[in-house]
């Protein structure tokens, strides 16, 4: 017997993709591309989320929505991209840990 | 089916501008674009905050309800143009002698404000959302713009994480407050909140990521570890435009996603902004003391200043607001003319970004130390500048909410707060200078420079002009 796949189910799956990512940020010192992928992957939790109350409120204002976030992340992970190269090009490295001239 | 496009005119109006400039900047020739483009932006500017409607007539909505043209809305915008305006004209020379007042700086600028007049006029979580993030896409651009300083793209980089990880939060807290609301619609999730239907545990969790997504944008602590590198690392017009006009939207931002919609729940969101208030007027003052660096300072002072924009806010009532709204605009003139200074004794090769820079300005030149004086006075608060009326009346605010110790809190962090201030006047007046360059300048922003520092002290003599007009713009839109 197949048990039911409920609501609850995907909002834990998307709370434990949004814990990943945000771990990821915290935990790693060693490359910025993988920051910039941990910052994809929260966009993607939170457009499961919005996915999943969409179908179960049965409005669609929700998905609407998460076409904006795709739309966001595309431009956002373009500009992340190109200050990538900028700082590889001014520091010849792209290690976190190298990262610390200033310091908050 | 409403869509009275009629009232996003005055964002239309930038958005089309800004398409002609690009025009403008493609064509030119390399010796006249940097004075057209000038000229344009400040054209631009002026259009666009001569568009914005009367602020004293009710709440008008467009687009079915997702963008909302009132009192608060009217009178942030006009104060946005005009930040960035007065930012333009100081910067300008700066950014000339270091080859960044290009196409894109004007550009970028213009389309943050773009973002920011959409973010004030939000009366849904997409438009709110998309405001935001055109905002800080642009931000996040014009601090990388400087492609050759290490420092510059480190902070853009800090910058862009930490603001791409507090839309994350915010939208992830978005996403439970639709899920237990179900609605986007800022009035509809206020109605369901009010009635206390949907699910309270998932708005109350959705709520805790909701302030702390505001949080970091607003650079409060816990979540200002990006303020004082951004400042430091960014080039001091970037730095001036981002400390300024983003503070403004910021404050529209708060008060329409937990003034507005999530007001049902203030008893929840006012105890985060009690913590968040405590830790940015203690960490922001304290910390700035150890600081040689003056943008590092202003950064950790930029702190401090939104510990007490809080404390307006979590009274939760109209006065509350209005007088934050108050302080927001007076703070934006108050840190134009402290950035305005920097860049004005900056020359070629060399910005007068230290601590050490400014002593002995005095004897250099008594008129630019009398205006930093001021400057630094509004700062601290000491009156009779503008700075101690905002403080005043966001206190009171907090007061009549009954958070006496809080203000208690509050009053002795600011006097802690003035050792830092003072010392730059002791500085200036008492130590004999190290660089003893003739100040120049260009004749343009040191005159109004002089008009910035004199209206912070006027506004600090009759201050009940601007906080009438905040009254009214809350008042009517509330």
């Amino acid at each position: 017997m197949i048990a039911q796949i409920t609501l609850s189910h995907y909002l834990v799956l998307s709370a434990i993709l949004f814990s990943i990512s945000v771990a990821g940020i915290f935990l790693n010192r060693k490359n910025l591309i993988v920051l910039l992928m941990c910052i994809e992957l929260m966009l993607l939790a939170v457009n499961m989320n919005f996915i999943a109350f969409s179908h179960h409120l049965q409005d669609i204002a929700g998905q609407v929505f998460v076409f904006f976030i795709l739309t966001v992340a595309a431009a956002e992970s373009a500009i992340g991209l190109a200050i990538l190269v900028v700082l590889f090009r001014n520091l010849k490295t792209i290690n976190v840990a190298d990262i610390d001239e200033l310091k908050g | 089916m409403n869509h009275n496009i009629i009232l996003a005119l005055p964002e239309v109006t930038l958005l089309i501008l800004i398409g002609g400039i690009m025009m403008v900047d493609l064509f030119s020739a390399p010796e006249k674009r940097a004075d057209r483009l000038m000229g344009l932006a400040v054209i631009t500017l002026l259009i666009v905050g001569a568009a914005v409607y009367n602020p004293f007539v009710e709440a008008r909505f467009a687009f079915n309800g997702m963008f909302v043209v009132d009192g608060m809305a009217a009178v942030l915008k006009v104060a946005m143009a005009a930040c960035l305006l007065i930012g333009l004209l100081y910067s300008r020379d700066h950014l000339e002698k270091r080859g960044l007042f290009t196409g894109e700086y004007v550009m970028l600028m213009l389309f943050a404000l773009l973002g920011m007049m959409v973010m004030v006029s939000a009366n849904n979580f997409v438009t709110l959302y998309l405001g935001l993030e055109i905002q800080a896409l642009s931000v996040y651009a014009l601090v990388a713009l400087q492609r050759d300083s290490a420092r510059a793209s480190e902070a853009a980089m800090k910058y862009f994480i930490l603001g791409a990880l507090a839309s994350g939060l915010l939208l992830y807290g978005i996403s439970m407050v639709y899920g237990a609301t179900g609605s986007l619609d800022i009035e509809q999730v206020a109605k369901s909140v009010g009635f206390s239907q949907g699910n309270t545990a998932l708005l109350a969790f959705g709520l805790v990521f909701v302030v702390a997504g505001l949080a970091f944008k607003l650079g409060v602590v816990p979540f200002h570890m990006w303020v004082p590198d951004v400042y430091h690392g960014a080039a001091t017009p970037t730095t001036m435009l981002l400390s300024t006009a983003p503070k403004i939207a910021a404050f529209a931002f708060i008060v329409r996603i937990l003034g507005d919609g999530l007001a049902g729940m203030a008893g929840d969101w006012q105890l985060m902004l009690v913590f968040l208030a405590v830790l940015s007027l203690a960490i922001g003052n304290i910390v700035a003391i150890a600081q040689t660096n003056l943008k590092r300072m202003l950064a950790y002072s930029t702190i401090s200043h939104m510990g007490f924009l809080v404390l307006g806010i979590l009274a939760g009532t109209n006065n509350g607001y209005s007088s934050s709204m108050f302080y927001v605009v007076t703070y934006a003139l108050t840190a134009l003319a402290s950035f305005g200074m920097i860049l004005l004794l900056s020359r070629e090769g060399f910005e007068a970004e230290n601590l050490e820079d400014f002593k002995g300005l005095n004897q250099r030149s008594p008129w630019h130390a009398f205006l930093m004086l001021i400057v630094m006075f509004s700062l601290a608060g000491i009156p009779p500048t503008v700075g101690f009326f905002a403080k005043l009346s966001v206190l009171q605010a907090a007061l009549e909410a009954g958070w006496v110790w809080l203000v208690v809190f509050a009053v002795l962090m600011s006097v802690i707060g003035a050792f830092y201030y003072l010392r730059v006047v002791k500085l200036m007046y008492m130590d004999a200078p190290v660089d003893t360059a003739p100040i120049g300048g260009n004749a343009v922003a040191g005159s109004l420079l002089t008009v910035n520092t004199f209206a912070l002290l006027l506004l600090g003599l009759l201050p009940s002009g601007l906080l009438e007009l905040c009254r009214r713009a809350i008042a009517a839109s509330f």
